[in-house]
């Protein structure tokens, strides 16, 4: 079925079943990899997008509920305030180090400060638990979030 | 260029500069290493560094990148010696060329101890020709001129000239003996031993495409497998109507990972326009398996084994001195212990996926995300019955190895299904079930210790018997035990026997191969003899470690130095402040665990609390001795953070493959749950020992000691001793 997306405020026509995950559509159909797919069970966290803001498990969303919202991806993660301090906070830390599961971590990172912006450290945990890191890059994560949102970090 | 001075002597080195299209200067170098202290065999070595017009830099990394650094640490080496500052340089990825570039292998953490001197070397070489160009043009004598931020400088002269403007007159100069070039001496580094932050970074926090899994090619179909549920299975039959008239299916291909290792690996593969239409077919696809000689194996059948096997006599043995029964019979003590660990699957974030596209005349071109692409071509060239030289090897990032990449199953399959659909690329993807079920798991294993003490508290005996995975009285893939294990080399009298049992799955080294599970056993029993000798861990081993001097270990260019690895176990006591007294505090407790794993020393401490059986760790102190310099110090920090949190998770998450009928049935992150954030230690202590040796890698020998150091953790919190992991509180 045919329908029109919003994709990092561009709207994309796109040609496809209706029960395709919009993780697919966005890899296969719209040629943008940068989500990614780890496990494809909502498990994992490295399909997180934002939906309205609200991050959710692209590989867990049809595009039918896509549809008519606007759809974030790390692609367009910097055109939001907060993406824009979480992605400058991840590279300055240098996050990564696989960096497989990094733009599902930048994507719940970015939902939980426009929410929350001063979140606490259980703030923190609740945000980011659902997103795994196979490389334990847990450390700096947390810390890149306390940058970004302007909290004091520990030595 | 001028290939004549390559010609004939492919044992020796020579640097080659050239004027070449596009760059102002290439400069290649081809090393020759000779087997040595910190070198696993003699072997070549391929570096090659473009000079631009604009005077940017382009240095070649050859080795897969998995987050292990590489593609960062091996350009800065170079570009330290070259004397080009870190913002000139640009970085890129070459193929896989192992005619060309020597080794590319992610494993076993060599890249370190293989390229410290050669890269430098390639270097120091190349700025060595333009200095000379330099002195040649001005007319000075080479000695007075200095260079910085890629300029040769002459100072008494008040000139400079910059590398890209020497280009012509440095292709002309004599290339120098690259074993006889001057180094920096480690005053003078000014890229090496300081923070530089991974190359890949800014594209990965845009997400864009630089893994396996994103390849992208014009016309590029996808593929999605039905694979035999016990591995070694063969496909009986099967039918594929149902699939072939389907929308999107351009073809059904029956496949086998044969080559990788012996055994078949057989598959039905469905092509198609989209990754997610054809694997939503595969329950389309009716396929009968023979199983019938792996649906004995079970997990549950492992254990009845094992313990049968530990109540009888050994198989075969691996290590004896003395006569460790006697010795035991006159000891004062005798400690005993069984200890044992399970399977393991690597589950790499990054499924595993190829992409190969078969050209019209036989040969094939690969985009692999493999941590062993030389390897991958003998597979391919075997299994396929072409020529290695017929096979082309795109390197891409990897989402994580951890040794899974090793294997190269997925390009052996991704070529047999290119060559089903000649002149289109093809992507074979798993799905996480396929990629956790077809795994080249870390091997279970069980060990029955004994060992005796004499009355002033030495270790006087020691015996092991273990029981692990072989075939043909030898132990398979990743299941073996070192001969030489600490204590076992320094104890008088020692027995170390081993019995086999057999298994389908095929098995394969999982970060810190072996150690990972020696580490547990060995550390957590040693502090078990510490405990019945009256005194602690740190203390015993110091004692057992004895005077400083080299042990010899598996491998002929390696040895175990005692002095080292006191010098760890003394700092990380100092470090962490030990006292070997319990903590104060009821459910605190605090443990110990000393490893010497891929040429590290590495000693740590964990603090623990336990809540209603529930264990938190609340902080890990490292302390770790790779040799004379940490390249980079930024990435040693995420290296050692990294292996610490991965050792926890081996410690601690329920995470046993488990095996029934056969099959591995433990498919999916919530039966195979990885570490998450809530999981990890509030604080990471890193003190790095440095001495004269030079460097060694990281990227697995922090993993191992910080698993009995939980375990002998939960003892001092709690009282109760673990002896197989996961460590599991009733
Ligand atoms: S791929 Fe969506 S949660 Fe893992
Ligand atoms: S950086 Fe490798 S999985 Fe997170």
């Amino acid at each position: 079925m045919s329908m029109v997306l919003t994709v990092n405020r561009r709207k994309r026509s796109v040609d496809a079943d209706a029960d395709k995950p919009l993780l697919w559509v966005l890899r296969e159909d719209l040629d943008m990899p940068g989500t990614k797919f780890g496990c494809g069970a909502g498990l994992c966290g490295a399909c997180t997008v934002l939906l309205d803001g609200q991050a959710v498990r692209s590989c867990q969303t049809l595009i039918s509920e896509a549809a008519g919202k606007q759809i974030t991806t790390i692609e367009g993660v910097t055109a939001l305030p907060a993406g824009q301090k979480v992605v400058e906070a991840w590279t300055r830390i240098d996050v990564p180090q696989c960096g497989y599961c990094q733009a599902g971590q930048i994507m719940s990172a970015t939902a939980l400060l426009t929410a929350n912006p001063k979140p606490s450290a259980e703030d923190i945990l609740l945000g980011m638990n659902g997103n795994i890191c196979r490389c334990a890059t847990y450390v700096r994560i947390e810390r890149a979030i306390r940058e970004a949102a302007g909290l004091e970090t520990k030595a | 260029m001028n290939r004549d001075r390559t010609k004939g002597i492919d044992r020796r080195s020579f640097i080659a500069a050239s004027l070449a299209a596009g760059a102002a200067l290439t400069f290649e170098a081809k090393i020759a290493l000779a087997a040595g202290p910190g070198v696993a065999e003699a072997t070549m070595l391929n570096a090659f560094i473009r000079i631009l017009p604009d005077n940017s830099v382009i240095i070649g990394a050859k080795n897969p990148e998995i987050g292990q650094g590489i593609k960062t640490m091996l350009p800065m080496l170079l570009a330290d010696e070259l004397d080009v500052s870190w913002e000139q340089v640009k970085i890129e990825q070459t193929d896989a060329n192992e005619k060309l570039y020597g080794p590319q292998v992610a494993g076993g953490s060599t890249a370190t101890p293989m390229n410290w001197l050669p890269a430098r070397q390639a270097g120091a070489a190349a700025r060595a020709m333009l200095v000379s160009a330099a002195a040649a043009q001005w007319k000075v004598d080479a000695a007075s001129l200095t260079t910085a931020g890629g300029r040769v400088v002459d100072k008494a002269g008040g000139r400079s000239a910059t590398y890209a403007s020497l280009a012509k007159a440095a292709a002309a100069q004599p290339a120098p003996d690259l074993a006889k070039v001057p180094l920096k001496k480690p005053n003078e580094f000014h890229i090496i031993g300081t923070p530089k932050k991974g190359v890949d970074t800014p594209k990965i926090v845009r997400g864009e495409p630089l893994f396996g899994i994103d390849t992208r090619l014009p016309g590029l179909l996808h593929a999605a497998m039905v694979k035999c549920p016990a591995i070694g299975g063969t496909l009986a039959s099967y039918d594929d109507s149902a699939v072939k008239s389907a929308r999107g299916v351009v073809a059904v291909v029956p496949i086998s990972s044969g080559q990788c290792p012996a055994g078949k690996q057989d598959a039905v593969a469905i092509v198609g326009t989209s990754w997610w239409a054809v694997q939503k077919l595969r329950d389309k696809l009716v396929v009968q398996w023979d199983i019938a000689a792996q649906q004995g194996f079970s997990t549950e059948l492992y254990a009845r084994q094992a313990a049968e096997a530990l109540g009888k006599a050994p198989d075969a043995t691996l290590f004896k001195a003395g006569d460790a029964d006697a010795a035991l019979a006159k000891a004062a003590k005798v400690v005993t212990g069984d200890y044992s660990y399970p399977f393991l699957a690597h589950a790499t974030l990054e499924p595993q996926n190829c992409t190969a596209l078969w050209h019209e005349g036989g040969t094939v071109e690969f985009w692999a995300p493999t941590q062993n692409p030389g390897n991958g071509r003998k597979d391919v060239a075997a299994m396929m019955g072409i020529a290695p030289e017929a096979i082309t090897i795109h390197m891409t990032r990897i989402g994580g190895g951890f040794g899974r990449r090793l294997m190269n199953d997925y390009m052996v399959m991704a070529g047999q299904i290119a060559k089903a659909v000649p002149g289109r690329p093809v992507k074979l993807l798993f799905d996480r079930t396929d990629d956790m079920r077809n795994d080249y798991y870390r091997p279970g294993g069980w060990h029955r210790f004994t060992a005796g003490i004499d009355a002033s508290g030495a270790l006087v005996a020691f015996k092991d018997h273990f029981v692990t995975f072989g075939a043909n009285g030898k132990a398979i893939r990743a299941a073996d035990m070192p001969a030489s294990e600490f204590p076992a080399s320094v104890v008088p009298d020692t027995h170390l026997a081993q019995s086999f049992l057999t298994t389908n799955l095929t098995t394969g080294w999982l970060r810190a191969p072996t150690s990972n599970a020696m580490a547990f056993v060995y550390q957590s029993f040693m502090d078990e003899v510490a405990e019945a000798a009256g005194t602690d861990l740190p203390a015993l081993m110091l004692r057992t470690l004895g005077a400083p001097r080299d042990l010899p270990t598996e491998r002929p260019t390696v040895v175990f130095s005692t002095a080292r690895a006191r010098a760890v176990i003394e700092r990380v006591v100092a470090f962490a402040g030990w006292t070997g007294k319990p903590s104060a505090v009821p459910g605190k407790g605090r443990g110990f665990g000393f490893y010497f794993s891929h040429r590290g020393y590495f000693a740590e401490v964990v603090d623990v609390t336990v809540t209603d059986g529930a264990v938190k760790v609340d902080k890990v102190w490292i302390a770790g001795d790779i040799g004379s310099q940490i390249i980079n110090p930024l990435n040693a920090e995420h290296q050692a953070q990294g292996a610490a949190i991965d050792g926890l998770a081996q410690a601690l998450v329920w995470q046993p493959v488990v095996q029934e009928a056969g099959a591995v049935q433990t498919v999916t992150f919530s039966d195979f749950p990885l570490l998450r954030m809530d999981a990890k230690p509030a604080e990471i202590a890193i003190s790095w020992v440095k001495n004269d040796y030079p460097p060694t890698g990281l990227g697995e020998p922090t993993l191992p000691p910080v698993i009995p150091a939980v375990a002998n953790a939960i003892r001092a919190a709690t009282g109760k001793r673990l002896r197989s992991l996961p460590l599991q509180l009733a």
